[in-house]
């Protein structure tokens, strides 16, 4: 399985704070983003924001990346702390 | 303890975060305090994180800092949770033979942290409640360096 979160105001729009997928369905990053696009909205516009990024085993990626079973992606908005 | 790194709910002693980095021949020790900025109604804030990653990417920068510079130490405390105007939010602190590396390492830390640690502020106040958004400037310090 691929565990899938969400922080902030990504997960507050969404109502999810997280999901699990089969690594069957999703076989990279690119694909995992499709899949969840297509569950309707507020899917379809939440993960659209061109400022959305993207994270791998609390690794930031840049582009697309294949996926394996037991990998944790997140989603979330630009960060603001410090 | 050349790299510390922690996440806490809790507040925090600068003088004793700072009592840490003394010795192993530091010549200097550069800190920084971070608060929560009241102003324009906002009472408090609250910090959302992702724990794991947090610390993963703080340790990330400090060892970037201490390749970068020739530092002995570098030290990051960042708070999360609910905060009031004014409390103390985020320390970091650099220790190094000379001054010129504390003081770029740790401005380099806070710069980079405020871009790449994922940390995200929402404010509450009169206005009720409203996420941070990300700041250009902030993303144009960072990318100085």
């Amino acid at each position: 399985m691929i565990c899938v979160r969400f922080f902030a105001r990504v997960r507050e729009a969404l109502d999810t704070e997280e999901l699990a997928l089969s690594e069957a369905d999703v076989a990279d990053l690119d694909a995992l983003q499709d899949h969840l696009q297509q569950l309707g909205e507020p899917w379809r516009s939440v993960l659209a924001e061109p400022n959305l990024l993207r994270a791998v085993n609390h690794e930031v990626v840049h582009g697309n990346r294949a996926l394996a079973d037991g990998d944790e992606v997140a989603f979330y908005p630009p960060v603001t702390g410090g | 303890m050349a790299i510390c790194v922690r996440v806490q709910a809790g507040d925090f002693d600068p003088l004793q975060l700072q009592r840490e980095l003394e010795g192993n021949d530091a010549g200097a020790v550069v800190t920084f305090t971070g608060y929560v900025k009241g102003g324009g109604g906002v009472s408090g804030i609250s910090l959302e994180h992702y724990p794991g990653m947090t610390e993963h990417s703080i340790e990330t920068i400090a060892r970037e800092a201490m390749s970068r510079w020739s530092l002995k130490a570098v030290s990051v405390l960042h708070r999360v949770g609910h905060l009031p105007a004014g409390a103390q939010i985020v320390w970091v602190g650099t220790s190094a033979t000379h001054r010129g590396e504390a003081f770029a390492g740790c401005e380099f830390v806070m710069d980079y942290l405020k871009t790449r640690a994922p940390f995200w502020k929402k404010e509450y106040g009169e206005f009720g409640e409203r996420w941070v958004e990300s700041r250009s400037s902030d993303q144009a310090r960072a990318e100085r360096w």
